[in-house]
């Protein structure tokens, strides 16, 4: 990367290595009554609109959710898939742009990363939602026992429970490796309770030539890991739909779309929790024009790609010219009761992204805020469209019904954001939310250049 | 790992199940049926289904194992209806069987698509993946109300909620049957066992009993030239075989490919397969 781009890095130019520290670690030491109120607002519409409705529901039965005889999967599935695309882009993002060095990512990855993780956990708790007996669950794990019961390896759902375990466990690592000389910046940095937390979290890091080897081969190892691993859990998630005979979902574009899809959302995702950082942590000296650009970019080549497996799904049911095919995709986009959704999916996720062609657009924080968000709301519906316009009709007409949600099912909607949105505010006041070892790194030559100047 | 895939490889062989004792296979002829919904009723009782009520039945949530579907055509006063009890295929290829995580559903030796209701978590995928939509799932616990639950029959489980449940083809009737010939040393005799909805027909359309037995009455019935398969195209190998009612065309003169009556939808499966489709739809439940 030349220096041009490296000062592109810092809106009010590079900050000192001092600075650095100061403004990362007062970020977690220093807590205003702000961040306690938006605590304490989130987790208690997570206490009420998830936990309550959800507890609700398990002592009812599923019937609490509108789902019906012909539609079984209704918004706990395709939440579950929204948020497990909203946590591909962070880690996948971070690990390709740290095999390709491109420095710009040393300022986001971190809170992108955790993005990916607590959408993660979000969805996997939408599992627990989902399904029937909620006590049983642990039966999907290959838990020895005495009837010499196992797991079905033919399931995709199986496939699901291995490659998301599989994807949060190596995420989680790369996060927390990445994390331990900050942890170790933050120890030094602090006394008393926090200095002892953190000196066990850093595991006595000492910042020696051969830990800060081992780190960064290691780094690099579990990124060159991460990579096709995130590829392969939307895929599989994508399985869950494909592998079934439902016309509108038996199809074999279905994985490079739930692929490409979940990192639109998740690329989108990361430039709302970027406007956060800046407005409500401080981050703006950080996180600034060359970032915003650059994933503005990533979003218009997503987006033209989503646009492009779009037409090719539509194209592929007409060619093939079944007549289940053909009603399934009239009634997704014409004739049913959720038409409109369709065209506004569409409309968000195809049509309003081309804005970004204007670079006056892309570096704009707030528009690309609401960008971001009309983006993701477009991949939420995205996902209800799928499974409430394909499962309510699938073969025989007699039997032909409709899907709308209950109100217990758009509250624990609506509860998940605000899940997310506690995990994530816990996170930032115990990690540090922008990577201060590495942003040092790329301090480093431009400092060169200065003192020689 | 070679184990494995050679025993899925065999698994998935066509005429697998036929080494096997048993082949459970019932046939339906369509042409007897009068929709009475007499099979319904007792299926309803046999299996001890719950009574849902009006409220969950209008969502769309009513326990069936078998149903009467109807399909009209033409319109009024020049309009015809007709039946199809539609029930679990059993297929031997199922698709629900692959989607259960926990193998809550899965093949049995006889032939028979069996759910394990204890192992059964709740997934709803296998639902999700039958074609005929046939498993029914229990959204709550259901209760009897207070002399309905003294007829419960005590040879079946009554299910919680989460739980997804469909048609066994009585299958306690069948171990029932099974024990009582092993004891003797002999096999089942053909007509010993009779599901409930088979046994409650008045007209006889439903007849079941062994494939593997080739002079029982339902391979004598499979090799009639009006049966078929519903949605044979899916490739699923349904156990339960359609006998086609054979009638002249609503409409004769506009009636197209179909004016040879029986001889010619026999040798058209598929477009026999498909026939419920191919008339216009009312949706309604019997």
């Amino acid at each position: 990367m030349s220096s041009v781009l490296r000062k592109q890095m810092f809106d009010h130019g590079p900050p000192s290595y001092a600075e650095v520290n100061r403004d990362v670690i007062n970020a977690l030491t220093t807590t205003t009554w702000r961040y306690w109120l938006t605590l304490g607002i989130s987790a208690s519409v997570a206490l009420l609109f998830f936990i309550a409705p959800w507890i609700y529901q398990i002592i009812v039965g599923v019937g609490a959710a509108g789902m019906n005889r012909n539609a079984m999967w209704g918004t706990y599935l395709s939440n579950f898939i929204f948020w497990i695309g909203l946590s591909h882009s962070g880690t996948l993002l971070s690990a390709v742009l740290h095999i390709t060095q491109s420095d710009w990512r040393k300022s986001i990855y971190r809170s992108a990363e955790a993005m990916t993780l607590f959408s993660l956990m979000t969805a996997a708790l939408f599992v627990m939602v989902h399904v029937g007996r909620l006590w049983f669950v642990h039966w999907t794990f290959p838990v020895p026992n005495p009837m010499e019961l196992w797991p079905n390896f033919r399931s995709p759902l199986m496939f699901d429970v291995m490659a998301i375990l599989t994807y949060l466990t190596a995420s989680s690592v790369f996060i927390y490796m990445g994390s331990l000389p900050d942890f170790a910046a933050v120890r030094d940095a602090s006394k008393g309770l926090r200095r002892r937390i953190y000196a066990v979290l850093c595991f006595g890091w000492r910042g020696t030539a051969q830990e800060w080897h081992t780190l960064g081969w290691s780094y690099t190892f579990f990124a060159v890991l991460v990579i096709p691993l995130a590829v392969s859990v939307h895929s599989i998630v994508s399985w869950d739909f494909a592998m079934s005979t439902v016309p509108g979902l038996h199809q074999t574009i279905f994985a490079p779309y739930f692929v490409c899809g979940a990192i639109y959302s998740g690329t989108a995702g990361i430039v709302t929790v970027m406007w956060m950082l800046r407005r409500y942590m401080g981050f703006g000296r950080y996180i600034g024009k060359l970032h915003i650009d650059n994933l503005s970019k990533l979003l218009l080549v997503l987006s033209l790609i989503w646009t492009y497996i779009n037409i090719c799904e539509l194209f592929t049911a007409w060619y093939a010219d079944t007549s289940f095919e053909n009603e399934a995709i009239l009634y997704r986009i014409w004739e049913g009761p959720f038409w409109w959704l369709w065209w506004e999916m569409i409309a968000f996720c195809a049509f309003v992204p081309l804005l970004l062609f204007s670079r006056r657009i892309r570096q704009n924080w707030n528009l690309m805020l609401v960008i971001s968000i009309v983006i993701n709301i477009g991949m939420l519906t995205e996902r209800f469209v799928i499974v409430a316009s394909s499962l309510p009709r699938k073969f025989l007409p007699d039997v032909f019904g409709t899907y709308f949600p209950s109100l217990v099912e758009i509250s624990i909607t609506v509860g998940s954001f605000a899940v997310f949105t506690t995990l994530f505010l816990l996170f930032v006041k115990i990690f540090p939310a922008v990577s201060i070892y590495e942003v040092k790194e790329t301090l480093a030559p431009l400092r060169k250049r200065e003192a020689s100047a | 790992m070679s184990k494995i895939t050679d025993t899925l490889r065999q698994y998935r062989a066509d005429g697998y199940f036929a080494e096997f004792d048993y082949h459970w296979t019932m046939a339906i002829d369509l042409d007897q049926c009068t929709g009475c919904g007499a099979c319904v009723v007792a299926c309803q009782a046999e299996n001890n289904l719950p009574i849902v009520g009006e409220k969950r039945m209008r969502q769309g949530r009513e326990m069936k194992w078998l149903r009467v579907e109807r399909y009209w055509e033409g319109d009024y006063p020049d309009a015809r209806l007709s039946f199809i009890p539609i029930l679990c295929q059993q297929c031997d290829k199922a698709p629900c069987e692959i989607a259960c995580p926990v193998f809550a559903t899965y093949h049995n030796q006889d032939g028979l698509n069996a759910q394990v209701y204890n192992r059964c978590i709740g997934t709803r995928t296998c639902a999700v993946y039958c074609p005929y939509e046939v498993r029914f799932f229990n959204w709550f616990t259901y209760t009897w109300d207070e002399p309905l639950e003294q007829q419960l029959n005590p040879d079946v489980t009554v299910r919680e909620k989460g739980v997804m449940e469909k048609c066994t083809f009585c299958v306690q009737r069948i171990n029932r049957a099974k024990d009582l010939a092993r004891d003797e040393g002999r096999r089942v005799a053909d007509g010993e066992v009779q599901p409930a909805c088979a046994q409650s027909c008045p007209t006889d359309a439903i007849v079941f009993g062994d494939r593997n037995d080739t002079d029982s009455a339902v391979s004598r019935k499979m090799r009639d030239p009006r049966a078929y398969e519903v949605l044979k195209e899916l490739n699923t190998a349904p156990s339960v075989v359609y006998l086609k009612n054979a009638r002249e065309p609503l409409h004769a003169a506009d009636g197209g490919g179909h004016h040879d009556g029986a001889n010619a939808q026999a040798a058209e499966p598929r477009a026999a397969a498909a026939e419920p489709r191919m008339v216009e739809a009312e949706s309604a439940v019997t």
